[in-house]
């Protein structure tokens, strides 16, 4: 399954390492994020549930970049 | 401005100004350094708490954390020395200025490119007890009327029930000229109504309307990444812990080397200064931010003239085009049969149209269709009776009392008429009347307008070859390519003939070099995913043709072939010039660090500078016009 979420993150760099962090995240399969329409494109893997999901992948996000939202 | 970048500027005005007062105020020792400190803080102290959580979060190597060691060595040094604290003060406040510029040109382009692509309605009307009520386009159901007002933008796609007007399909395909609709006419979303109220049934819902896919479309294009952003980005994971390591190497080994073996001083503090300037210059920001952002402003820009990019790596692979291949029909040809040519014998020309429409006029084949639009006067069936259709072959029918054979060869042989055959290509209507031959109307498949320098274009653009497969017979196929220049042609091909040519194509090519399919999408599909990017053209409110396509062409011009082709290589010249340039600068600087010829005034200025013209080079991928 698929989803698309809002981000919020200032800079380019940063954005690549919360792509990092989704990654790793566990229960995601692929993650690329958007800078530049501030987009972040989840894949999860079989029987994950998306919302408890992302609450781990906006908890990893802000380890690495402190100033970034994920709008679950 | 959003409030963070004012804030922002505030503190950087307030930072720059009370260094500039400090400067000349006649202050020493503690005092000094107190007054200093002031500047430094406020310019500085969200880099300083975001350097603190990162080391509780074990990010070692973040820009922040960088910056703060960079900066807080400096004044460390200048506390030393009682001597100059501005340097510290004005890398902070330059990294600062570079961050703001970043994000103020960011947030600019990302208005402007979303401008570009304004064509999201807000709005639909619908009639509810004789009044118009504005509601929310989602809301409309499929097969409901809504109205469209002149300027109002048509909210869902439909077939007009009433009314008729010129729309303005600018912002959907770039072309200027207003399109007529009558009633009865489909309508797609996203253009503008311009002249007369129209009632609208509509055919699809929001959400599966044009104007809804073509954004989806635009927004998510950037989520495919090309492979330049994906080197920026493994770059940018690797350059900055490198960075850091040399800066640690720099700031101990010399002095130690120097000690130890060479007997000299170790200058502790000028090696440590030097290692400073290789941290300001550590964050690769400038490149991380201009790649995306060149693929960004290119995919918008192309968007603007009609070219809808399905991601940054077909941009980058579409800069690589070496083959074009076409589909003939609907792609160079216009697909619809006219009447090229009539070659008569005694009878007139509009006599003879005028007999070969009535005598089709039963028939809904296209041959007949082209006849009668040909023919161009509405048709008296009352004139025609006895209508015999020979499968296959033609008709036979009563005009005016008169035996009127319309048809191809063999309905001639059939009726024992002499005929005589056509040098041109095309297909051959014979006509005999009351058994004697009368002449042949030449019916064929008309070449677009812009066909011939489409291909000229797309050689100037760097294709070295243009190929075209058809389904057409040989003869047809070899004069369509003799007459727009094109290299190779294949005809007589099924659709999976197609596929296969293609991929015979595809393993002739070098590495490097891209093919590129261009159809209009009608059962062209396999070949349109099987190609290195697809182009379907014209194929707006085709669904499948959008689907399998990698770029979408909204209108039919050939000649935005060649177009998207330069836009996409616009767009990677750019690509490559942060590329270089960005990396370039700052290896200069780290040697000139280094070597102690740069010290961390001109690092910080190199850093920032080398961002903001990589930022603005970025946006000039935006301007496609002139292409």
């Amino acid at each position: 399954m698929k989803k698309t979420y809002k981000i919020e993150v200032d800079c380019a760099n940063c954005a690549n390492k919360m792509e990092d962090a989704a990654k790793k995240t566990a229960g995601v399969k692929n993650a690329t994020v958007n800078f530049m329409t501030l987009k972040m494109n989840v894949e999860f893997e079989e029987g994950q549930d998306p919302k408890s999901v992302m609450r781990e992948v906006r908890a990893n996000c802000k380890k690495v970049e402190d100033d970034c939202e994920v709008f679950i | 401005m959003n409030k963070k970048q004012k804030k922002m500027l505030i503190r950087i005005i307030l930072a720059a100004f009370l260094m500039i007062v400090l400067h000349f105020l006649p202050v020493k020792g503690a005092i000094r350094f107190g007054l200093y400190l002031v500047p430094y803080l406020i310019i500085g102290y969200d880099i300083l708490i975001k350097a603190g959580k990162g080391i509780k979060n074990r990010q070692v190597f973040d820009e922040n954390f960088l910056m703060a060691v960079a900066t807080l060595g400096a004044i460390m040094l200048a506390v030393y020395k009682d001597g100059d604290y501005t340097e510290a003060i004005a890398v902070m406040l330059f990294y600062q200025v570079g961050e703001w510029f970043q994000s103020y040109a960011v947030g600019k382009s990302r208005r402007n490119i979303s401008e570009l692509m304004d064509i999201r309605p807000d709005y639909a009307n619908v009639e509810q007890d004789g009044k118009l009520v504005q509601v929310d386009p989602d809301e409309v159901e499929i097969g409901g009327i809504i109205i469209v007002q002149p300027g109002e933008k048509v909210p869902v796609d439909g077939i007009v029930t009433e009314g008729s007007s010129s729309l303005d399909t600018s912002a959907l395909t770039g072309e200027s000229i207003p399109r007529e609709v009558g009633r009865g006419e489909e309508i797609i979303s996203g253009c503008i109504n311009m002249t007369g109220v129209l009632k609208i049934r509509t055919t699809k819902e929001f959400g599966e309307s044009t104007v809804s896919r073509i954004l989806d479309l635009v927004e998510n294009a950037s989520s495919r990444k090309s492979k330049s952003e994906d080197f920026i980005s493994r770059f940018a994971k690797v350059y900055t812990p490198l960075v850091c390591c040399s800066a640690l190497a720099l700031a101990l080994l010399p002095p130690l080397l120097r000690m130890s073996v060479l007997g000299l001083p170790a200058e502790w503090g000028d090696w440590f200064y030097r290692a400073l300037t290789f941290l300001v210059i550590s964050c690769p920001c400038a490149l991380v931010v201009s790649i995306p952002l060149s693929f960004f402003a290119g995919i918008g820009g192309a968007g603007n003239a009609g070219v809808l990019v399905k991601g940054s790596n077909y941009l980058e692979a579409m800069s690589r085009t070496r083959y074009v291949v076409f589909d003939k029909t609907g792609t160079l040809t216009q697909g619809v049969f006219e009447v090229n040519a009539v070659h008569h014998n005694s009878l007139d020309q509009e006599k003879l149209l005028e007999y070969a429409a009535l005598a089709e006029s039963a028939s809904s084949h296209p041959i007949s269709k082209s006849l009668k639009k040909a023919y161009g006067e509405p048709i008296d069936r009352s004139r025609v009776n006895d209508i015999r259709e020979i499968s296959g072959n033609g008709v036979i029918a009563s005009v005016d009392g008169l035996s009127v054979a319309v048809g191809n060869a063999k309905l001639m042989k059939r009726l024992q008429v002499e005929y005589r055959d056509c040098h041109h290509t095309g297909t051959i209507v014979h006509m005999a009347i009351d058994g004697v031959y009368a002449g042949h109307i030449v019916i064929s498949d008309l070449i677009k307008p812009h066909a011939k320098e489409a291909v000229a274009a797309l050689k100037s653009a760097g294709v070295t070859r243009t190929i075209m497969l058809t389904g057409d017979v040989d003869a047809v196929a070899e004069q369509v390519a003799e007459e727009l220049g094109i290299d190779e042609v294949y005809s007589e091909l099924l659709p999976e003939g197609k596929v296969k040519k293609v991929e015979e194509l595809l393993e002739k090519r070098g590495g490097k070099e891209r093919l590129v399919f261009v159809g209009d999408g009608i059962n062209d599909a396999p070949v349109l995913s099987r190609a290195d990017i697809g182009i379907a053209m014209g194929a707006l409110g085709s669904d499948a043709a959008i689907e399998a396509a990698d770029v979408v062409l909204m209108d039919d011009d050939p000649l935005k072939i060649a177009k998207a082709i330069r836009i996409s290589r616009k767009c990677l010249r750019i690509v490559y010039e942060n590329i270089w340039f960005a990396i370039g600068i700052k290896v200069i600087c780290l040697l000139l660090g280094a070597l102690g010829i740069a010290n961390m005034w001109l690092a910080v200025f190199a850093d920032v500078g080398v961002m903001i013209l990589a930022v603005l080079n970025a946006i000039r991928a935006l301007f496609v016009k002139k292409l």
